[in-house]
C-alpha cells in the first residue's frame, strides 16, 4: 500500500536549477523538507518540487528571500 | 540503491571508461590545436573513437562521425541543417521532446510537419509513411526506440520508404545506440543522432552524428577549428564542419573506452541480458491487479524498458514511494514524450518507468517486483 498522505507545503521552481538552490540553501541553514518529482495535483510535466510541512511557510519564504531563489508556486496539497 | 533508469542514463559506466576520462585528464591537450605530444595524443584518441563509432554504426569512414555534447544537440543540427522554409518533414507520435520542439520551431518558419499517430501500445503504422508523403517531402525523422515505452520503430523499413522516395532519413538513436545493431548504409540513414551517455556507456557531455557521405549539412555555429585559420568561414568537410571549438575530449575518450567494452562484449550480448530482465520484470508485475503496462510486449525485441501505472495513482507519487520506501530509482512524469503520452491516455496521470542495464540483476529485478505488488491497492 501507498503511504497515508498528508497535506503539505510544495514548491515549484522554474528551473532545476532554481530547485536544486533551493536544496543547497535549506541544508545549509538547517531548513526543513526534501525534493519530491512535482505531483500531477499541480503540473503533468516533470521536475523537481520543495516539500516541506505546512508549518514551514513563513520560515522557507524568509529563506528564499534571504538567499534570492524564487518559486514558481507555492500550493498546498495531499502527499 | 536499485537504479532502474537507465533509459535516462546508464548509472553503472564499466571501469575503463572511468580510467580512460581519469588519465585523459591527467595528459590530454587540446586536439588540433598545435602540433605537440598533448595536442596529438588528444588528437589520435578523438580519432580513434570516430574509427571505433564508424564500425559500431557501419559508417563509411570514421570522418562522418561528428561529436556534440548529446543527442539533442546532433538532433537540432540535422533538423535545423537540412530544413528550410517550404519543405515537408514527417515525424511520429513516438518523438521526444528533442525531436519534437526544433520541428515545432521550423514550423514556425514555414517548415510543414506531419506527425504519424500511434495506437494505443505505441506502435505506428508504416502505411501511414506512404500516405504523407508530398511533393515538397523532404525528410523523415524518426526515433529508433520510444524513451517512454521501448517500443522500436523498424529503421530498416523505414529507411527503404524513405531511399524509394528519394527522402533523408534522420534517426534518434538515442535509445538503441549500443545495444542494438546499427547499420546506417543497410537502413538507409542520412543522419543518425546519438548519444553517448545512455547505451553506449560513455560520460554525460558526449554525443555525435553520423552525417552521410556528400551529404551538406548548415552548421549552427562557426569558429574555431584548427586550421584554415585565414578563411572567413569555418571548413565545410566533415567532421570538422560541425565541430567548431574544442571537443570534450575527456569525455570523448571515456566514450571511445565504452565503445571499445561494447565492441569486445558485444553488443547483441549487453542486449540479451539486457532484455531478459526486461521480460523477468514484465513478467512478474503484468498480472498484478490494478497494475497497467504501457507499450507493445508482443515481442521481446525492444528496448529494456517497462512503464506502468498502479491503478490511478499520480506516478510521481509511485515513483517517490519506490524510492523512500524501497530505495528503487525510477522515472516518473512525462518523460519529455507529450505526443506518446496523449496516445497512451497517460498525459495527466504520467507513468513509471522501469529501465533495465545488463549491470542490474535478477534479485534487483524481483525487489522492484515485489514493490510494485505491495504497492498496487488490495483488492
Amino acid at each position: 500500500m501507498m503511504r497515508k498522505k498528508e497535506l503539505k507545503l510544495v514548491l515549484t521552481f522554474h528551473t532545476t536549477a532554481d530547485a536544486m538552490a533551493m536544496e543547497k540553501a535549506c541544508k545549509e541553514q538547517n531548513a526543513p523538507g526534501r525534493l519530491i518529482p512535482v505531483p500531477r495535483a499541480i503540473s503533468a510535466g516533470c521536475g523537481l518540487a520543495w516539500c516541506a510541512g505546512l508549518d514551514t511557510r513563513h520560515i522557507l519564504k524568509q529563506l528564499m528571500d534571504r538567499v534570492g531563489i524564487e518559486e514558481q508556486d507555492m500550493h498546498e496539497c495531499m502527499i | 540503491m536499485i537504479y532502474l533508469d537507465n533509459a535516462a542514463t546508464t548509472i553503472r559506466k564499466p571501469q575503463t571508461v572511468i580510467d580512460a576520462v581519469a588519465s585523459a585528464m591527467c595528459s590530454m591537450g587540446n586536439a588540433g590545436r598545435g602540433v605537440n605530444d598533448a595536442s596529438l595524443g588528444a588528437a589520435r584518441t578523438i580519432y580513434e573513437a570516430r574509427e571505433k563509432l564508424a564500425r559500431l554504426f557501419h559508417a563509411e569512414q570514421p570522418k562522418q562521425i561528428a561529436f556534440t555534447s548529446n543527442s539533442t544537440e546532433s538532433l537540432n543540427i540535422a533538423v535545423k541543417g537540412t530544413l528550410v522554409p517550404g519543405d515537408h518533414v514527417i515525424t511520429t507520435a513516438l518523438e521526444h521532446n528533442s525531436v519534437l520542439r526544433p520541428l515545432y520551431e521550423l514550423e514556425k518558419t514555414g517548415v510543414e510537419l506531419t506527425i504519424l499517430d500511434s495506437d494505443r501500445l505505441g506502435r505506428i503504422n508504416y502505411e501511414d509513411f506512404h500516405q504523407e508523403i508530398r511533393e515538397n517531402t523532404k525528410a523523415i525523422v524518426c526515433t529508433h526506440g520510444s524513451n517512454l515505452t521501448g517500443n522500436l520503430i523498424d529503421i530498416r523499413r523505414v529507411g527503404q520508404i524513405a531511399a524509394k522516395r528519394g527522402l533523408l532519413l534522420i534517426v534518434d538513436a538515442s535509445q538503441t545506440a549500443g545495444v542494438f545493431p546499427i547499420d546506417v548504409q543497410k537502413m538507409h540513414i542520412d543522419i543518425l543522432c546519438f548519444t553517448g551517455h545512455k547505451g553506449l556507456l560513455g560520460p554525460q557531455g558526449t554525443g555525435g552524428l553520423y552525417v552521410r557521405p556528400g551529404l551538406a549539412v548548415r552548421p549552427f555555429k562557426s569558429g574555431g577549428s584548427g586550421v584554415q585559420t585565414y578563411s572567413k568561414s569555418h571548413p565545410a568537410e566533415m567532421p570538422t564542419a560541425l565541430e567548431a571549438g574544442t571537443l570534450n575530449g575527456h569525455g570523448i575518450a571515456g566514450l571511445s573506452a565504452a565503445a571499445d567494452y561494447l565492441l569486445e562484449t558485444g553488443i547483441d550480448a549487453v542486449r540479451i541480458r539486457e532484455q531478459e530482465l526486461m521480460d523477468r520484470f514484465y513478467k512478474g508485475v503484468r498480472d498484478i491487479p490494478g497494475v497497467t503496462v504501457y507499450g507493445d510486449f508482443t515481442s521481446m525485441e525492444r528496448c529494456a524498458i517497462v512503464t506502468l501505472n498502479i491503478g490511478d495513482y499520480d506516478s510521481s507519487e509511485v515513483s517517490d514511494e519506490l524510492l523512500m520506501t524501497y530505495g528503487i530509482s525510477t522515472r516518473s512524469g512525462g518523460h519529455c514524450a507529450p505526443l506518446m503520452h496523449q496516445a497512451l491516455g497517460t498525459a495527466e496521470q504520467g507513468a513509471v518507468r522501469f529501465s533495465f542495464s545488463h549491470y542490474n540483476t535478477e534479485e534487483e529485478v524481483d525487489i522492484a517486483i515485489r514493490a510494485v505488488r505491495e504497492l498496487a491497492p488490495e483488492e
